[in-house]
């Protein structure tokens, strides 16, 4: 028991990510009819303006102390970052938070690279074949990748949660269950309740707003709205810089759980499309949905007990069920007809 | 004045003769074939081709690799301070080149996959007339290029590979490895583990799933259970699985109060990241505090890692802190071109660059019989490792080896490790013939 709530609760931060991804990849197909293989990039560029808040905040002075040499005879670097010298505990407070800090930063930074995106590549492609639209962006995604990696190297590049998230929920105290048996790191419960947050406040951004309704409009009827005068196409310019930003929160918040590389966007790339395709292509509720149900799906088939039976489960688990959801619901979970229907 | 005509028989012929000569593999009419043994050098210099990963996954340690090669050759060919030249056991080698020719360099890039790094070292042979490859990280590439230099005739000096197999099983006469292997690794940590954890313990081993994985879960397993520990799991995991919290939970209500990441480079450093996160190195378990061990470690891959190494064991091939003469020129060259100190990556690399050229300047030649010969059972001292042999039967560097620690109080982002234990080389040799595999003749090419 204790091992299914374990791995159920495991499944949350998991399908936190796969759902914010895949709502964002569903968002932009939905309004601009693009199938975008870049969007995995945006959420590895998210967690790259994470990783560059903290090289900004951890700019360091540096002294050389001629009394002390290093290992290769040079003078020993004495270094401390500019933000501790200048501000004392609130710059090592703003080191320490510099994940959280980096939030306020990616939604600009993000926004300004989804509409560059968007109008510098993605437009010229709203009216070609899928597969050269799924070429463009994959090439894409690569540039991006590589200038990442030229920058900031292949290796992976820590960055840890603040002190104060850094310890355990113990959910097996809280369920009656023996203590220490369920738990669950702090920061992973925030991940899943942050990506929770996020996702209703597209929704209500969608739902509940004048630009949501033009938007949910003009992804039931581009030409009609079109025809009542409104400027469809700069609407949905800012609606992809909307899809970047959830991907590049995304991908911020991800940083203390996964450290992150050039290439953690393309790990989540094809998983991400496997989700939309289980929820439903268009559907901004099917990508939810299935995002979660995938994430948890995933990590019972890596329980022991699963694989004794099915060894290998744990790699193909979320294909096999993507056949058979589209064998039995061809549209996905809750996909709309008429969606890449012909 | 004869006339020139052509009839359909000459036409045939001709053509026949074109497409000959077309269809003749390429290998063999390059200059790789032309000589006495495969790119027999003739001029006043020779080729070194140096096989690293400069993309992918392993692009860091490659450039690492990269770095260490391009100083060996600066001081084979006498410029800079000589580094390790000055306190190799041998001194075969004067800084004037190998055997009268000036060493030059190529490259390719292995991109960590075995098709690739193959196509990158066969070019170099074929069309760069490089008469040695070295280099590498990853033993599924070692011993795809290993045996690719056998059938061309080259010499291959391994660079970072630590799976048995490649002077196992899979070993090639003309392939030699200065690094450890797993069976070391297990043979050195075992008396580290059973002083620190003691003999009544529970593992649980996370895998990753191929050659090197295998090859280090099977080393540990064997030397952890000959102290008395039970394995409570050995689960294999996908390479690249990126997030390894669902391989980590299980482990927490298993029994296993220990746990071995098989895992190198990015998953070791996702695996020990999870690990860390799901409270492991604090629980307490069995009335034991719980104890995660990394067999293989990378101080460049540690440094991924963060503060999670504290206090993890592992072991691993040599470590700039070494305070030998050896170490400490090699420390102070490297250090001083590149500005900070080297990788092991950089080290194996450097030393098996040194080793095959003062093999060569033994032999007096570059054929690979006679350098293979040279190094054969070749003991030498002043390489940072200690008194070290290559032995004849397998190819395969033997030496001391370094149990590691992750450093509680670090001084900078490359002091993530601390030596614990150096354990003699009489400790962790092995029989040849317990890993299996046949070196077979040498293959001159030619």
């Amino acid at each position: 028991m204790d091992a299914i709530l374990l791995q159920i609760l495991n499944g949350l931060d998991k399908g936190g990510a796969y759902a914010l991804i895949a709502l964002g990849l569903t968002i932009i197909f939905g309004t601009l009819g693009v199938v975008n293989f870049a969007h995995g990039a945006l959420f590895m560029l998210g967690a790259f303006c994470a990783v560059s808040i903290k090289a900004v905040l951890g700019l360091e002075k540096v002294t050389l102390d001629p009394t002390q040499t290093t290992a290769w005879g040079t003078p020993l670097e004495i270094r401390q970052p500019y933000v501790e010298a200048w501000f004392g505990d609130l710059g090592a407070t703003l080191l320490e938070y510099s994940v959280p800090v980096s939030i306020l930063i990616a939604i600009p930074v993000m926004l300004l690279i989804g509409i560059i995106m968007e109008r510098g590549l993605i437009r010229y492609f709203y009216k070609r074949p899928h597969a050269e639209q799924i070429l463009v962006t994959f090439g894409l995604a690569i540039v991006l990748q590589e200038i990442v990696k030229s920058i900031f190297g292949a290796n992976p590049i820590p960055q840890p949660a603040p002190d104060s998230m850094q310890g355990m929920v113990d959910f097996g105290a809280f369920l009656g269950h023996e203590a220490g048996n369920v738990v669950y790191p702090i920061w992973r419960m925030t991940y899943f309740l942050f990506s929770l947050g996020v996702i209703g406040l597209v929704f209500a951004f969608l739902q509940f707003t004048t630009f949501g309704m033009v938007v949910r409009a003009g992804m039931a009827d581009r030409e009609t709205v079109g025809l009542l005068g409104i400027d469809i196409d700069r609407r949905f310019t800012i609606v992809f810089g909307i899809a970047a930003i959830v991907a590049g929160l995304a991908g911020v918040m991800y940083t203390p759980i996964l450290s992150p590389d050039y290439h953690m966007g393309m790990d989540f790339l094809v998983l991400s499309f496997v989700v939309v395709v289980v929820g439903g292509m268009g559907s901004l509720g099917g990508a939810v949905l299935a995002g979660f149900m995938l994430g948890i799906l995933q990590s019972f088939a890596s329980m022991n007990e699963v694989k004794e039976i099915i060894p290998g489960i744990d790699q193909i688990i979320i294909y096999l069920i993507a056949v058979v959801i589209l064998l039995v619901r061809p549209r996905g979970l809750m996909g709309r007809k008429g969606v890449m229907e012909g | 004045m004869s006339k020139f005509t052509i009839n359909r028989r000459s036409l045939l012929k001709g053509t026949a003769a074109v497409g000959v000569g077309l269809a003749t593999p390429t290998i063999f009419s390059s200059k790789s074939w032309a000589a006495g043994y495969t790119n027999e050098p003739k001029g006043g210099t020779v080729t070194f081709g140096f096989n690293v990963p400069q993309t992918g996954a392993y692009a860091d340690e490659g450039a690492d690799e990269l770095r260490a090669y391009e100083l060996a050759v600066e001081h084979i060919n006498g410029g800079g301070d000589g580094g390790m030249l000055n306190t190799f056991s041998s001194k075969a080698l004067k800084g004037d080149g190998v055997n009268g020719k000036k060493v030059v360099f190529v490259t390719g890039d292995t991109q960590t996959k075995s098709d690739a790094a193959r196509a990158s070292a066969k070019r170099m042979i074929e069309k760069d007339g490089a008469v040695m490859i070295t280099g590498g990280s990853s033993s599924g590439v070692a011993i795809a290029v290993q045996g690719l230099c056998q059938d061309a005739g080259v010499i291959f000096m391994a660079g970072l590979t630590h799976s048995n197999d490649t002077t196992g099983k899979d070993k090639r006469a003309n392939g030699f490895r200065h690094f450890f292997n797993t069976e070391m690794s297990g043979a050195a940590l075992a008396p580290v583990l059973k002083n620190a954890f003691g003999t009544d313990r529970t593992a649980y081993h996370l895998t990753a799933d191929y050659t090197w994985g295998w090859s280090q879960e099977g080393s540990i397993k064997k030397y952890t259970e000959q102290l008395g520990w039970k394995t409570a799991a050995a689960v294999r995991t996908p390479l690249g699985a990126g997030d390894f919290s669902q391989y980590i939970t299980p482990v927490l209500n298993s029994g296993a109060d220990v746990l071995v990441l098989n895992h190198y480079g990015r998953d070791m450093v996702n695996s020990l990241t999870a690990a860390v996160q799901f409270g492991l190195r604090d629980k307490q378990v069995n009335g034991k505090d719980f104890a995660i061990v990394v067999p293989l470690y990378s101080r460049l891959m540690a440094q991924g890692a963060g503060e999670n190494v504290k206090g993890i064991f592992g072991s691993t091939n040599w470590h700039w802190s070494l305070q030998d003469e050896g170490s400490k020129a090699f420390v102070k060259s490297f250090g001083q071109k590149y500005g900070f100190p080297p990788s092991q990556a950089a080290h194996t690399c450097y030393c098996q660059a040194l080793l095959y050229a003062d093999a060569c300047q033994r032999a007096g030649t570059f054929m690979p019989s006679g350098v293979g010969a040279a190094l054969e059972g070749f003991k030498f001292d002043g390489l940072g490792n200690g008194p070290t042999e290559y032995r004849a039967e397998d190819h395969q560097c033997f030496k001391d080896v370094l149990v590691v620690k992750g450093k509680e109080n670090p001084t900078s982002k490359f002091d993530v490790l601390e030596v614990v234990e150096v354990t003699p080389r009489s400790q962790v040799e092995y029989p040849a013939s317990m890993l299996g595999g046949e070196l077979g003749p040498y293959n001159n090419g030619g």
